[in-house]
Order: C-alpha cells, then structure tokens, then sequence
C-alpha cells in the first residue's frame, strides 16, 4: 500500500534515522534533487548504510537514483541495488531507461543471490515525451509497480505555469491514472510544494483521488497525516464495503446471480471495488480481521 | 547509606550538615511547623525609598555569612541579581549565600563573586549556564542545594531555608511598596516565585524600574511585606524577559511524540469535563497541548483549569473556554501576561499554593494530567533533568518533581535519543524526580507505562498505542546509538539535590 510516499533528503542522516517514525507508508531516500553534486558520493554511501542498519519498521524503502544519462545513475544502481532496497525511482523516465535499469539490477539479482525479480521500479513521469509514453514505460518491466507523477518538472518541460490548482495538471493526471488502472498498478500522485498550506494540500489530495490517483508523494513530514487520511477508505466507505460484501452473501446463499443494494444493481466490478476497501481498510488497522 | 532510589548518600556532607535520605515520594505528609518571622514595624509616616541598592544593604545591616534571595520572574534578562551582587562585593561583605529561584546565562558575573569567596553557598531550583557550569567543577566553596517549586517554598516557610533579606525584582512598586508584574516596561506577568520570600525574610527590598504613586493597582505582594524600595533605571533586559510568542514544534518528531502523548492522555479515560492539565512551554510539550486541544474540542470536552507556568498557547485554550480557570505562577510570553492582567479567571499563584508538600494542599495535587521532559529516563523510571550528558548542571526540577507527584498521570515525552545518545539508560547520572511518580514515558518509538500504574496497564490493553516495557525502548535506542561510556566524576560533592520534602534524593560530584 501507497498512500503516502515521504522524499527524504540522502545525505540527512538525522532525517534518515527518523524516517520510519513519521507514519508514511514509503521512503524515498532522494539521491537526485535532494543532494548536490558534491555530496553524490556521501549521501550515496549513507543510503546504503541506512538500508543496511536501520529498522524501517514495516515502511517500503525506495530510493530515488540518479538519471542514467549520467555517471551518478549506474553507481546508484551498482551501489544501492546491492542492499536490496524494495524499489527504486527513476527520473524522467524513459522506456529505454526503464528497460537499462531492468537489466542492471538482473545482473546485480544474479549476482548477490537476490530473487530474479525482487527490486521494484517506479518510473518518475515528469516529461512530455514520458508521459505520453507512460503505457509503454510501465509495460517494459515486469518491475514496475506504480508510476510517480513529478508535476514541477512536467510543467516546467510544458513551459506552462504550475498552480495551486492544479488545473493544468488534469490531463496528465488523467493520463497517468488511466494507465496505471489499465496495467494494475499504483498511482503516485505529484508532492504539493507549499508545505505550510495543508487546507490546499487536502483540497489537492482529494482532487487527485477523485479522479483516481491511490497515492500521494509528500516533501515533508507534516504532510503525512492528511495524505494517509485522504488515501484511506471513509468510514462512509467502509460502511458501504460491508454492506455491499453481506448483501452478495446472502444473495450467494439464496442462489441469486445478481442482486441489488439501496435499489440499485450490484455488479461485479462493484463488488470488487467493495473488497479492495475492506482489505485496503484492514491492511491499515481502521477495521480488525 | 542507600535512599529510595538506590542512591549512595553519605550521612553527612561537609557545608551541607547531615543529611536526611529520601524514603519514598509520599513518606514525609502529616503534621508539620512553620517557622516564625521577626519584622520591624512601620510607623505613620516613615518613608520606605532609598536612594541605591548600596543603601539598601546598609539599611538590612547586610554582613559575612547572610542568605539574600532572588525570583526568577525576569528569567535570563534579570539585572536584580547582578546589581545587588556587585554592591554585595564592593562593601566587601564575604561568605555569602544566594538564594535564588533559578539561575540563568545572564548571572555569569556571580562566577567572579563566586571565584573570590564573596559567594560561598547556593540554594536553587534550576541553574544553567557559566554558573551551573562554576559549581560543577567544584568552585563554590560549600554544595549547592538543589530545589523543587514547591521544596524551595516548603524550606522557606519550614525555616530550613532562612532568608536574611529578599529582592523583589518589581516591575511596578508603588511608593509604600505594592508591587505587582503586569505593568511597567520590565512587565513579565504573574510573581509567584517571589511570593514566600516576601512573606518569610526577616528584610524585604522591591527593586523597581516603575516606581508609581501609591497606592498601585493590582497589587500581588503587598506593602505589609516590603521594608524599602529602590528605584533603578531597569531591573531587566524586556527580550530576555519574556518571548514574544512560544511556539509549537515543527520538528516532525516532536510532533510525532506529542499526537502519541495526546492519544495516552485520550485512552487514559482522564479526558473527560473537569479535566486538569499543565505542560512546559518546550515546543514538543507544547505541541502535546495542541493535540489535546484538538480531541477536547471534537469531544466538546470543558476542562477545569491548566497550571504552571503559563504560555500564549494555554491561554488561548482558555478563551476559547476549554479551561474554565487558569493558575499561573510564571508567564512564559506577552500574551500570557496580558491575559494575566485583564481576565480575573487566570489566577495567581505563589510557589507554595502550586508545589509545597507540607502546606494543606498544592495546585499540584488537584492535577490530571502533567507533560514533563527529561535528559535522561532509567529503567526504574528515575528521570534526570538536572545534568547533561557530560554530567554538568544544566537545569534542575524545576516544577518537575512536584507536578509528577502531585498529578495522576505524569507523562514524559522524550526522543528515544539525543545527539547521538540514548535517552533511555540503566541508571541516570543523577535522578531528579523519582521512578514511582512518573507513569509514562512517551517516545517517537514507542510508549512505556510505568508496571506500577497496573491500573494504566489495564485500561489500555485493548488500545492501539505502540506499547513497550521501558527496556524494550532502551534497546531500541541501544541499537541506534550503541551503549555510551559512563561518565567518570571525582569524589567532591558540588550539589545536593533535595527532593520536595527535604530529604536528599541524590548529590552531585564534580566533573573531570
């Protein structure tokens, strides 16, 4: 489960240290904007200690390398893939990239003894060429698990202006997400940059989920709550889930192919959604069993 | 001998005398005396202002050997304590003993006075900076003592602590010797702390910098106690006074700490109407008061009163009426003694009413709930606020060891480590407050309830709180700092820390 993915700069050991405390459901140890050139190598070494000694307490740990257009990229991969985090973040993803960093981390799996397989990839689309091309980045390795929309870039490489608003973001959200539910994989939605306005960071996390998104990217710790809190079931929700999954046991029990709730038709594409909040509800403790 | 705490006490101490070990935090109630006060009467028309603080002194027959007191109202901006310090040694007056409240960066000229025998003896609550720093290698001639809140009151009124004369560090006096702390330039709001020295030293001088025509209104520490008034240019530096706002932490930890301490105050079936509270004005503790604020508005929860001293963030609380009474013996901020001045629910309070054991009842005792901090926690849940982690005073109880006795749920919020050391250790460098009056220690990682407290223990089995055994967090806190050296001291005793009751809780010796 992705609802909240918190970045944390690399080369911030006290940060690093802390990180699994904060209550997001991912870490994104930033190896690329967080850390300047000159503590590439540091903040590098620093990942790879902390993946190595510190207690994630249940938290994914990913870490966002480099692009590999650069020298940075393959000793990312080289280095950090060999402490086996559970996935790794690609910039300005590409399908050629995607596809380079598959092969890399089959050869350090080989190698290490790792299961074939076992390191995740989430592609970071932040550029026009990347978005437009999303379906076949996600459809390049068996690896991907969720998509990360980086909206900062995007617009920047769109030469259009980012707001609060984020109307300008619509279309690629919609695209991303549109993709990622066609693939079966998680939408990451873009971090809400101004981390002292958390009335307009919750209006931007229930735009995003309105429209699909499973997840949001957080910059700092304090954004964390709200995030988990929009990306969690309702209890409206999880009320309705029940109601939903008893109302298809008893139709089961009476032998009925269809039924209906509140005068309305229950398909099987609603039950389904009905099941993924009780699980999704459970996974997060909000309902026991 | 060992005391209570498993703590190695001699029987005597050279400067101190012998010593009563600490046997419990609830051993010494019962029936108790206080001592009486000589005073020269005032007659019709004697006039009580002097000219200098030198006068001052030679009108309280000041000589070798005497006690003078001082409040810590002005905090690190106080000019009072160094004033009269200085005309202390320019009389040549030696062997004196400083009583005061607290001591802060701002009283390093002491050092000097300390350093050439002018003072030899130090009664406080809580001492930081280059003095805290001077007693801790052993220059002070005799051990200082340290004090609670409500010890210090308790000592004064028992005559343990006899108090040759007493500065009233004013902010407004009038000419007959009214004073109070909500006017005047050097205003720092409630002057609890000075209150049992008013009313047990054989002398009395208020030092103003707001000297008013009598009679002042409101009046806090009344003429019946002043003997004379000395009129200076400040008593205090108004920055380090008071802060303009306190501020709740943004430090993402700390906030973690404070929602995990807000939902144990929440699942601890306290929070309910007539709820009671205090917290310091740290950022994390604070933040603590935030959580609460948020769960008693969403639960239409009406609390009683909150104590202390008080911050712009309690106040706020209080007006929007989730506090019905406000017991203040220090304000931390502007907003608070603006409050304190315009709203007759945000009461006063003296040392005494908030933390003495041996008077007919304390603020204390009346509380819910206290957040407390620590620089060190052990296993048997003894905390230490009183020395750092290279083993110099760096603080005191304070309040600490009255609120977490008096409360019925005392909670420590710490980090499980600091710069790189663990917080959580065997056995601290020094215990301040006892093991058996605190139930809780709150960490970013988890939480301990104190095995005492199976009341606590069983209320919350149910709960969805990160619950551990104290040892548990220890090794949490091991595994990412590793285990630090124990600090090595030499054989002098700079301090006495004496509990609230008078008995000695633990010494202090003097750093390598």
């Amino acid at each position: 489960m992705r609802r909240s993915m918190l970045f944390i700069p690399g080369n911030n050991p006290s940060m690093i240290q802390n990180a699994p405390v904060l209550g997001a459901d991912s870490i994104i140890l930033d190896l690329e904007d967080a850390v300047s050139i000159d503590e590439k190598d540091s903040a590098r070494y620093l990942v790879r200690n902390a993946l190595l000694e510190i207690d994630f307490s249940g938290c994914e740990r990913v870490v966002r390398i480099n692009s590999i257009g650069t020298n940075f990229g393959y000793d990312d991969i080289d280095v950090i893939g060999r402490v086996k985090p559970d996935a790794l973040i690609i910039p300005k993803a590409t399908e050629e990239a995607v596809e380079e960093v598959d092969d890399l981390l089959s050869a350090i799996e080989r190698e290490e003894g790792f299961k074939l397989g076992s390191i995740k990839i989430i592609p970071l689309i932040e550029t026009a060429i990347g978005l437009e091309d999303v379906f076949n980045i996600v459809k390049s390795s068996k690896r991907v698990v969720a998509v990360l929309l980086g909206a900062e870039d995007l617009t920047a490489d769109m030469e259009i202006k980012r707001t609060k608003e984020g109307e300008e973001i619509f279309y690629a959200r919609s695209k991303v997400v549109s993709v990622c539910k066609a693939l079966k994989v998680d939408a990451i939605d873009t971090p809400f940059t101004d981390v002292n306005d958390f009335e307009g960071l919750r209006k931007d996390s229930e735009k995003a989920k309105l429209i699909g998104m499973t997840g949001k990217a957080a910059i700092n710790p304090r954004q964390i709550d709200i995030i988990n809190e929009v990306f969690s079931p309702s209890k409206d929700d999880i009320e309705w889930a029940k109601r939903v999954i008893l109302a298809y046991e008893e139709a089961q029990r009476e032998g009925k192919g269809v039924f209906s709730l509140d005068g309305k038709m229950v398909d099987a594409p609603i039950l389904q959604r009905a099941k993924n909040i009780i699980e999704k509800a459970k996974a997060i403790g909000l309902i026991k069993g | 001998m060992i005391n209570a705490v498993k703590r190695e006490i001699p029987e005597y101490i050279e400067g101190y005398g012998k010593v009563k070990p600490f046997m419990g935090a609830y051993a010494n109630y019962g029936e108790v005396t206080r001592t009486s006060i000589k005073l020269k009467s005032v007659k019709p028309g004697e006039n009580k202002i002097l000219s200098s603080i030198k006068e001052a002194l030679l009108k309280c027959d000041i000589k070798d050997g005497m006690t003078v007191s001082f409040h810590h109202h002005l905090r690190n901006g106080d000019y009072v304590l160094n004033m009269v310090l200085e005309e202390i040694a320019k009389l040549g007056v030696k062997d004196i003993t400083v009583a005061a409240s607290s001591i802060f960066p701002c009283h390093a000229p002491m050092v000097e006075h300390i350093k050439n025998g002018v003072v030899t003896k130090i009664y406080t609550n809580y001492m930081s900076g280059p003095v805290a720093e001077a007693v801790s290698k052993g220059l002070l001639k005799y051990p200082a003592i340290m004090h609670t809140h409500g010890g210090r009151a308790r000592a004064i009124e028992s005559g343990d602590l006899h108090i040759d004369i007493a500065f009233i560090a004013a902010p407004t006096c009038d000419t007959y010797g009214n004073i109070n702390g909500v006017e005047g330039k050097s205003a720092c709001g409630s002057l609890g702390y000075a209150i049992p020295d008013a009313m047990y030293a054989d002398k009395v001088v208020a030092v103003t910098d707001n000297l008013v025509d009598y009679p002042a209104c409101p009046i806090e520490i009344s003429q019946e106690y002043v003997d004379y008034i000395v009129k200076v240019d400040e008593i205090g530096d108004p920055k380090g006074i008071v802060s303009g706002t306190t501020r709740i932490t943004k430090d993402p930890v700390g906030l973690k700490i404070a929602k995990l301490a807000a939902q144990l105050i929440d699942e601890s079936g306290l929070l309910k109407d007539g709820f009671s509270f205090q917290t310091g004005a740290g950022g994390t503790s604070l933040a603590v008061a935030a959580y609460v604020k948020d769960i008693m508005k969403r639960k239409n929860i009406k609390g009683s009163f909150a104590a202390g001293g008080i911050t712009g963030y309690i106040v706020e609380m209080f007006e929007e009426g989730l506090f019905r009474v406000l017991f203040d013996v220090q304000c931390f901020d502007l907003k608070a003694v603006e409050s304190y001045k315009n709203n007759r629910a945000h009461q006063g309070m003296s040392a005494s009413m908030y933390g003495n054991p041996h008077n007919k009842g304390a603020v204390v005792n009346n509380l819910d709930v206290m957040i407390l901090g620590a620089t060190e926690i052990d296993t048997d849940f003894n905390v230490n606020v009183t020395t750092g982690s290279n083993g110099v005073i760096m603080g005191g109880s304070g309040g600490h060891s009255d609120t977490a006795a008096g409360s019925k749920l005392s909670i420590v919020v710490t980090q499980l480590t600091k710069a790189r050391l663990p917080i959580i250790v065997d056995s601290v460098t020094t215990v301040t407050t006892p093991g058996e009056t605190i139930d809780a220690v709150v960490t970013e990682r988890g939480i301990a309830i104190n095995p005492r407290r199976t009341d606590l223990l069983e209320k919350l089995k149910d709960s969805n709180l990160p619950l551990y055994s104290i040892e548990e967090l220890k090794a949490m806190a091991e595994k990412l700092t590793g285990v630090p050296e124990k600090i090595e001291f030499e054989d002098k005793i700079v301090a006495v820390v004496e509990y609230r009751d008078g008995s000695v809780i633990d010494v202090l010796r003097q750093v390598r």
